[in-house]
């Protein structure tokens, strides 16, 4: 088991790309700012298992991205909040 | 299940199916079945259990949680871990347990398809795989929460849960007022399988005569 890249609390952005495989990441997600709520287990990924590669375990998180920073205009209060599960090769250091 | 014609549909109430993608789930079902890959015995032991699940199960952990400290701390703390300390396993995916406060509201959806813990709870409501839902929880949930008859203040934060990889979700309603000295069994009665997705927020005491 690799030891995780990012911890609790870290700020980091979701890579804004598309592969032409399955992959779990929307696009409303993509390219946006979040804070790592959680670090989850390893899990299969399924971009590399739809290449035949087998499932390689990946890192995967919780990352919390404020309602108002998704959504413009958005209709409710600036604490509201998306989490979504994001895998480590998704995730870079954000400013 | 011998005797059983699998290839036209996997159950036996099961409608024919109508659209191509419906009839390439069949096909590609038929190809791994010939190949080996598992059989139509091991399948119905799945569709069993799922079958067999409900939002009963889930009613059962809140109901404990809501006269346990130490367990709801355990279950909000490691979802997965307090499952199996009630005799149940949603593996292998990781159970999330999202509690509701005077503050904060949770709702789950799954935009990308409709993930949802149905070893667990069983099968989920069909507006929980609905575009609709998917698509509006997300961008407009206070919205979406009121059509569902939960109408928020603004001084309570809305915490919407996209479950896209290999999380199960489900939320901790509040206790309701009322409920003092309540046994789990009687407590957990009150339970609804829409207040474990976070489309209900306050639990009706029932008043009996």
């Amino acid at each position: 088991m690799t030891a995780p890249k990012f911890t609790t609390g870290q700020r980091v952005r979701i890579a804004d790309r598309t592969p032409p495989v399955h992959h779990r990441v929307p696009s409303y997600a993509k390219g946006q700012v979040g804070i790592i709520e959680r670090v989850c287990g390893m899990h299969g990924e399924p971009e590399k298992f739809i290449r035949g590669d087998g499932i390689p375990a990946q890192r995967l998180y919780r990352v919390t991205i404020p309602q108002t920073e998704l959504w413009k205009p958005y209709d409710g209060t600036a604490s509201d909040i998306l989490e979504i599960e994001i895998f480590e090769h998704w995730l870079e250091p954000a400013e | 299940m011998t005797g059983h014609d699998h290839s036209r549909t996997f159950q036996a109430d099961h409608p024919e199916p109508t659209s191509d993608a419906a009839r390439i789930g069949l096909a590609l079902r038929e190809l791994l079945i010939e190949a080996g890959h598992y059989t139509v015995d091991e399948e119905q032991v799945v569709i069993a259990a799922m079958q067999g699940a409900s939002p009963e199960n889930g009613a059962k952990i809140v109901a404990r949680a809501w006269t346990d400290p130490a367990y709801r701390e355990r279950l909000l703390r490691n979802g997965g871990k307090a499952l199996e300390e009630a005799s149940f396993d949603i593996a292998p995916y990781e159970f999330t347990v999202m509690e509701n406060t005077g503050d904060i509201h949770n709702v789950i959806v799954c935009t990308l398809c409709s993930c949802y813990p149905r070893s667990l709870l069983g099968m989920s409501p069909a507006w929980y795989k609905s575009k609709s839902y998917r698509s509006r929880v997300v961008r407009e949930p206070r919205k979406v929460l009121a059509e569902f008859g939960v109408k928020l203040n603004e001084d309570v934060d809305v915490r919407v849960h996209d479950s896209t990889a290999e999380l199960r979700y489900m939320v901790l309603p509040q206790r309701p007022a009322g409920t003092d000295g309540w046994s789990e069994e009687k407590l957990a009665s009150l339970v609804t399988r829409d207040s474990l997705i976070g489309t209900q927020r306050d639990l009706r005491v029932r008043c009996r005569s």
